[in-house]
């Protein structure tokens, strides 16, 4: 397969949902869970004389005297998700009775409520991570490919893996800032943590196929075109890459389709990101080589 | 290695085995030491106060904290949770408490009793014979300015000494010349907290309570004087309450995902790499008993996340088996006989391994010291099944090759001559 020769289309396409993901994040912005900021998160149910989600809207709206409270029904758990403005213990405990007056069947399954200051700490932290993890990963590229000077020098490969990260991370946020907007769909700690493990996974099958350019240099000895021998070294990788990522894939499907429903959109995350992961070691790294290597010509 | 892979492989086995009896969430595993999971598995309450320090002196503030931390376990214990977290965590230059119940029934009514600041006050006692009676004065805590631990000039005892406002002196000369050679009661929070015997009338405000005490009791003392004196109001700014259904409930399901998850990267391995597959299925089992043993061992605190970074470990722990199985694959394919080109495939998938393990391994410790307690959970698992995943590939299933893979006879005979590659699925 030739992907070296077409890199400018496979670069193309992924250029372009760069640029889809960047537009959606600035157009949209994007929802920030109560992790980021603050406010209340309560999912209960009512088995008898179930109201509409509605109904429960209103009744939050006129007794917190506040325009911003939202509530979603999931059917399959037959629960109600209240989200609401950050409210005290005491208040919480009016609402209970308040609404235990009217539904006596009320049964509460969890209750979130985070203040400003925490959530403040929990985006710093968050920021400070992402940021941590992307130069640590790439630093740690350039280190392990060190010895490696022709034609590609060492950082280069650093800086390649800054860029596929970049890559892998904006896509998912990307597509979350449009969910964001359209499906009521919040950010929270966790999705933080679902870009973080794709950060690090992703890097696995750039580095299994940096490896084998790596290794065909060595063994070469600067005889073939660099580009060949990168087209090369990609298809000899093809198999590994794939399936490596692919058993990923397979546990993921299950923790979404079998596991609990709170885990639904950190695992959609994951999948998202480590399928542009598979994506961009295959068609966006390599290719990135083998540009930076032209244009020194 | 030098040693019989034969009868490492056996050892491996037997922890394996062991390990799975352990972790097995019933009988012998189960009396032995339970599992501990996290309160998003079996329900309960994480709460995060912010302390008013704005009125304690930067000397006194540690010593209020403690003060404050053990005043609120105390009350904590007394809800009849298995375990309860009190500690001080501090964000910046604010001090924060955090209250971690596992299993609680009631939330509300905890977060009603810890609301309130912890209470000091004085009884005199009535003794008539074997019974004791305490009798409430008005002396209370906020009569108290400071508490501070000294020692006795003559036998170098550690003391407590306290100093009382001027309202509180007068109080407390009155209750002393009345109770001379007897014992007077202080109580923390409605427990008895010390009963020392008045020696004389005290004026002035100042008063030393002495005793027998060690070191360590004086200190403590000191501390809840310092806490009940100077209240540090708290105020609850954060709550995650997960009711136990809907944690049992979680649990269960996110069991179910693990089992059926693994079942199928079991099944693709066996599809893809059929014979080689069977001991990539081994070596997976291997890995999850292993790894929940050393989970449960260490004991780590099994939260609704860990749970799924494990199961994450378990997607990636046959990634070292793939590179190895794809290397051996094109060795053999070089014309090298079976072992040496298990040997070589070993030696050659390596530095890939590692490389991109490593990375994971970065992405987990960053995790654990930037996120909240929630995430460092998921963090944990998450490098210890990388690093045992790590051990298992080139450990474990190098072990099952060398010990089950022996050259074909035609190799044995005709060591340099490149094999005809007669069966494919190897």
């Amino acid at each position: 397969m030739n992907i070296i020769g077409r890199k400018n289309i496979f670069l193309g396409i992924s250029a372009i949902f760069i640029a889809a993901a960047v537009v959606a994040i600035a157009v949209f912005g994007f929802r920030q869970g109560i992790d980021f900021a603050g406010g209340t998160l309560w999912q209960f149910s009512i088995a008898n004389n179930t109201p509409s989600a509605d109904t429960l809207e209103n009744f939050f709206k006129s007794n917190l005297d506040a325009s911003d409270a939202i509530v979603g029904y999931d059917e399959a758990n037959n629960n109600f998700m209240a989200r609401l403005p950050m409210v005290s213990e005491p208040v919480h405990q009016k609402l209970v009775s308040a609404l235990k007056d009217k539904y006596p069947s009320l049964e509460e399954a969890s209750f979130q409520a985070i203040g400003p200051s925490v959530s403040s700490g929990l985006r710093k932290n968050a920021i400070t991570a992402i940021i941590f993890v992307i130069l640590g990963i790439s630093l740690y590229v350039a280190f392990a490919f060190r010895k490696v000077y022709q034609p590609v020098s060492s950082w280069v490969y650093g800086l390649i893996t800054l860029i596929t990260l970049f890559h892998d991370v904006v896509i998912p946020a990307g597509l979350l800032a449009l969910l964001g907007h359209y499906a009521k769909i919040e950010i929270d700690g966790n999705f933080i943590v679902a870009l973080l493990v794709v950060m690090g996974f992703s890097v696995h099958d750039t580095i299994v196929v940096f490896d084998r350019i790596r290794e065909n240099l060595l063994l070469d000895r600067g005889k073939a075109v660099f580009a060949d021998l990168v087209n090369r070294s990609i298809n000899q990788t093809m198999a590994r890459s794939v399936n490596t990522s692919l058993t990923l894939i397979l546990v993921l499907l299950a923790i979404y389709f079998v596991g609990p429903a709170s885990l639904h959109y950190f695992v959609l995350t994951l999948l998202v990101g480590v399928t542009t992961g598979i994506y961009s070691s295959i068609f966006v790294a390599s290719p990135l080589l083998v540009l930076w290597h032209n244009r020194k010509k | 290695m030098k040693k019989n892979p034969l009868f490492v492989l056996f050892l491996i086995v037997l922890v394996a085995i062991a390990a799975a009896f352990f972790v097995y969430p019933k009988n012998f595993g189960a009396n032995f030491m339970p599992w501990r999971l996290g309160l998003d598995l079996i329900g309960g309450s994480h709460l995060v106060y912010t302390v008013d320090l704005s009125k304690v002196s930067g000397g006194d503030q540690d010593s209020v904290l403690n003060g404050l931390r053990d005043v609120i376990e105390r009350r904590v214990n007394l809800f009849g949770v298995s375990e309860p977290q009190v500690f001080v965590a501090k964000s910046g230059n604010d001090s924060n408490l955090v209250v971690e119940l596992a299993g609680i029934k009631d939330t509300a009514q905890a977060i009603q009793q810890i609301g309130e600041t912890p209470l000091l006050d004085f009884r005199e006692v009535e003794q008539n014979g074997t019974s004791t009676e305490f009798i409430q004065t008005n002396l209370t805590g906020r009569y108290i300015t400071s508490a501070q631990l000294t020692f006795d000039p003559n036998t170098q005892a550690p003391q407590v000494s306290i100093s009382f406002n001027a309202d509180g002196a007068n109080i407390f000369e009155r209750m002393t010349a009345a109770n001379v050679g007897k014992p007077l009661a202080i109580f923390l929070d409605g427990s008895l907290v010390e009963m020392p015997t008045v020696q004389e009338k005290i004026s002035g405000g100042q008063a030393v309570i002495t005793g027998r005490f060690t070191l360590s009791d004086a200190k403590t003392l000191v501390e809840r004087f310092n806490a009940g004196a100077l209240p540090a109001p708290i105020t609850l700014i954060s709550q995650q309450t997960i009711s136990p259904t809907l944690g049992s409930d979680s649990l269960k399901k996110a069991i179910i995902a693990g089992i059926v998850g693994t079942l199928i990267v079991m099944a693709f391995m066996l599809a893809y790499y059929r014979m080689l597959g069977i001991f990539a299925v081994a070596a997976l089992l291997l890995y999850v008993f292993l790894t929940l043993g050393i989970f449960k061992i260490i004991p780590i605190t099994l939260s609704l996340a860990g749970l799924a970074g494990f199961i994450l470990t378990i997607g990636m722990a046959v990634d070292a088996n793939i590179l190895i199985f794809e290397r051996i694959k094109e060795e053999l394919k070089k014309g090298f006989s079976r072992t040496s080109a298990i040997e070589e495939g070993f030696r050659r998938a390596w530095p890939s391994i590692r490389d991109s393990n490593t990375s994971t391994i970065i992405t987990a410790i960053i995790l654990y010291f930037f996120t909240s307690s929630f995430v460092q959970g998921f963090a944990l698992t998450l490098l210890i099944g990388v690093l045992v995943s790590l051990f298992s590939a080139i450990t474990t299933t190098r072990l099952l090759l060398r010990v089950f893979i022996k050259n074909t006879k035609q190799e044995i005979q005709n060591p340099k001559q490149i094999s005809n590659n007669k069966s494919q699925a190897v």
